[in-house]
């Protein structure tokens, strides 16, 4: 049976902050290499070693379709993504109604070269930051799998402690 | 377009700043990173200048593929007359500062002159300042690079810097960017600190548009499923460099205790399964950090688990440390080693020329020809954990007579140390050799003896030499994309066709350097990885420039020229032992004491590897005395 969509997965444990997601957002959309126009980021706090990537969760009541005053933005049900129609979009961006300043996640940003707003498409259902990143720092998975994937993750982690635990009783 | 970053000039005691394209001839002849760097470097600086004067010119670039689609555009390239040898400066570093000043509008920075007091350079969107640098001088290389961001208000802004060891002049400083990113190796961060030059910073939104995207998008993909399959970098993806040191050690690579023997015992502490188990108990299982668009991943992370450092974060370590503060020192103590790895990195000075000075000055110690007089009563003796600590400390800040000495790199020390110290010194062209031994590989030993800046594993190195390859292979590798019908022999310990194995890789590795891209991405540690032909595809698809593999092979043999001719005009003349293509004794007299069968015993034929220098020299277009013919 076919799922209600698939939704990007960010396990930022698992990122390396080499990049390369952003980089092949931009080529992919825009022929370009030029982060800032990439729907992914990589947010670093570099003297910790900590990479988070960024990128637009597709909210199921989102801010920046409820915001919008020009009714510009909707949702897709196939692709369970929010898109952005740009025969309606104005392009405002600083008034604090406009979905670049309501976005929680800072996923919608304003590309001040072309004087758009933009955000994740999933590429149209191929995310090429999914396709590269070789060491699965984001995942697109079937929306009803995301908890079970978790789930199996602290099971894991849950499984390792018990036998932790009953190695260090049998040492004592 | 990637063609259309520019050059900029830079002179640091007028202040003045002008920007110029870079003609397409120039691409076609040099193409960008290290190979258009020597071009400049011979054409802009003086001969017999003074290396920390004000007219050593300062060379920082991205190769012409950087920050485009291609895999792993993340380097840098830093080049000068080099402090430590007087002849050339050449260090290549990853991380995120090419790309970014890329996206600034910049491929190469030619740096001149000397500011009247601590300055830094900041590149933003094509407009580069000089800014004030006095608050920032004499601070630590991560400290410096957050106080040019909070100096800019911009966390975003990615740096280049000197650490105190470049400000305090030490021969062997490096330039460095990031937590670890080293431009190491004759001593770039000297001429930055000589030039009253913190350090650059950049940042920048210009787009570079991809010539043929959907193509470069297809093809990097490709790229990535080739490099992400080769064993060797999945190991490196998972150990990191440590994992070369482990095998070469257990198979008796490895020189311990300056050069006395060939393999570090009872190692286990340092190997590199040991350090995977600190990285994962300090940073989690997931603790490998990439460079721009790399997937290799070869950077561990790690925090220093005990000792007077303990907590503190580093990246690392690579087994260029592992045999600096492990190995070459006989410390093999983990501590010891994350420790030191994480000392070099904070003062910014070469892991490699520090670890390796500091084993030389521990011989001259057990053979008296220094004592507690010079070493200012530091116990200097090997295995002596603390000494080597302290003694990195002293070479930074050039404490004491011995540190002091040691700063200003192995000849200028031996000459104040005097008696027949040089005869210990393991070094070519006044440059520490790596931590390995290349008694049982001839290849290898032609490769560090004839590096241009210096004895060195990245400039020429046949590592697939030890794989055995079968000839076929090896002759399907080298004779691309020139043809070649001479010997070739798939055993290691052989002198037979090495030459022409040197001559490839040096080829191949400037071709990387000046395309910009890893050399974890080419025929270096990984036989089946791609090279010339591919550099043909992915340069068009990326920038549109049209150039065949035997194009850009011309091109990286003609940069080789450069550098070779620098050198010969500094003063590099064949036999000289302090500035030629000559060996340490030590590799003919002193056979191989410990390892595997086919090592020990082993030393290098003098008289077959003149041979074999003859014969790279024929290849290279010289003559024998290394002159251009």
């Amino acid at each position: 049976m076919e799922s209600m969509g698939k939704v990007l997965v960010i396990n930022y444990e698992k990122c390396t902050g080499c990049r390369l997601c952003e980089l092949v957002c931009a080529v992919m959309h825009d022929g370009i290499s030029n982060p800032t126009r990439s729907r992914i980021k990589v947010m670093k706090w570099e003297s910790e070693g900590l990479y988070v990537p960024m990128s637009c969760q597709q909210c199921q009541d989102a801010p920046c379709m409820n915001v919008c005053p020009v009714k510009a933005i909707s949702r897709d049900e196939e692709l369970g993504r929010l898109v952005i129609d740009y025969d309606v979009c104005i392009g405002c961006r600083s008034c604090c109604r406009s979905c670049v300043a309501v976005c929680p996640f800072g996923a919608m940003s304003f590309n001040s070269i072309d004087k758009k707003v933009f955000k994740c498409d999933l590429c149209d259902g191929d995310p090429q930051c999914v396709r590269f990143c070789e060491v699965d720092a984001i995942e697109y998975v079937d929306a009803d799998d995301v908890s079970l994937l978790k789930k199996k993750d602290a099971a894991e982690r849950i499984s390792i402690a018990g036998k932790e635990a009953a190695a260090l009783a049998a040492q004592v | 377009m990637p063609l259309d970053r520019k050059i900029a000039y830079i002179d640091l005691t007028t202040g003045d700043i002008q920007t110029k394209p870079i003609p397409l001839d120039v691409r076609k002849k040099f193409l960008g990173g290290r190979g258009l760097d020597a071009y400049l470097l011979y054409n802009h600086t003086e001969k017999g200048c003074d290396p920390i004067g004000p007219k050593n010119t300062l060379m920082i670039s991205g190769g012409i593929l950087t920050a485009t689609c291609a895999s792993a555009t993340a380097r840098t390239h830093v080049m000068a007359k080099s402090p430590l040898t007087g002849l050339l400066g050449s260090a290549n570093m990853g991380g995120f500062f090419a790309p970014e000043m890329a996206w600034a509008g910049f491929h190469h920075l030619v740096i001149k002159g000397k500011a009247k007091h601590p300055v830094y350079i900041y590149i933003h969107n094509g407009e580069i300042q000089i800014r004030d640098a006095r608050d920032i001088w004499g601070k630590s290389v991560t400290d410096s690079q957050w106080a040019i961001r909070d100096d800019l208000g911009d966390q975003e802004v990615k740096c280049c810097v000197c650490g105190p060891a470049g400000e305090n002049l030490v021969r062997f400083a490096n330039v460095m960017t990031g937590i670890k990113n080293s431009g190491g190796r004759s001593g770039m961060g000297c001429v930055m600190g000589s030039k009253n030059l913190k350090g650059v910073a950049t940042r920048g939104t210009m787009d570079i548009k991809i010539a043929r995207p959907t193509e470069a998008l297809e093809y990097n993909k490709r790229f990535i499923d080739q490099i992400v399959s080769a064993k060797v970098n999945q190991t490196q993806g998972a150990l990191g460099t440590p994992f070369i040191w482990g095998a070469t050690n257990s198979w008796g690579g490895i020189r311990t205790r300056n050069f006395q023997y060939n393999q570090c015992e009872y190692a286990d502490d340092i190997e590199p399964e040991r350090l995977d188990e600190i990285c994962t108990e300090t940073m989690g299982p997931y603790h490998m950090a990439g460079c721009f668009g790399c997937q290799v991943h070869c950077r561990a992370q790690y925090k220093i688990p005990s000792g007077p450092y303990a907590g503190k974060y580093d990246e690392g370590p690579e087994y260029t440390s592992q045999g600096a503060f492990g190995g070459e020192t006989d410390t093999p103590r983990a501590v010891t080693v994350l420790t030191g790895n994480h000392l070099v990195d904070k003062f910014g000075m070469d892991n490699l020329e520090t670890g390796s000075l500091i084993s030389w000055a521990m011989e001259l110690y057990e053979l008296g020809i220094i004592t507690s007089k010079e070493t200012d009563g530091l116990d200097l003796r090997f295995g002596n954990d603390d000494a080597v600590i302290d003694m990195i400390e002293r070479i930074c800040y050039r404490k004491g007579w011995l540190g002091d000495a040691l700063a200003d790199g192995g000849i200028a020390a031996s000459e104040k140390i005097g008696k027949n110290s040089f005869d210990y010194l393991i070094q070519v062209k006044g440059m520490s050799n790596l931590h390995s031994d290349e008694r049982a590989t001839p290849g290898l030993a032609l490769n560090i003896a004839t590096g241009s800046r210096g004895s060195d594993h990245l400039r020429s190195r046949p590592a697939i030499d030890l794989y055995h390859l079968p000839e076929e292979v090896l002759r399907k590798i080298y004779s691309n994309p020139v043809p070649y019908d001479g010997p070739l022999s798939s055993e290691h310990t052989e002198y037979i066709g090495k030459p022409w194995q040197v001559f490839w890789q040096e080829n191949c590795y400037m071709g990387v350097d000046c395309l910009g891209i890893c050399k974890y991405h080419t025929t270096f540690l990984g036989a089946t990885l791609p090279n010339f032909e591919d550099w043909s595809k992915v340069l068009y698809y990326n920038t549109g420039l049209e150039m065949t593999p035997e194009e850009i092979w011309d091109v990286a043999v003609r940069c080789n020229m450069i550098e070779r001719l620098f050198n010969l005009r500094e003063g590099l003349t064949r036999d000289d032992l302090k500035k030629g293509d000559m060996l340490n004794h030590r590799y003919f007299d002193e056979p191989c004491r410990r390892g595997a069968i086919d090592v020990v015993g082993r030393k290098i034929d003098k008289k077959k590897f003149i041979q074999m220098i003859d014969e790279f020299y024929e290849h290279k277009g010289l003559d024998n005395m290394s002159l251009l013919t």
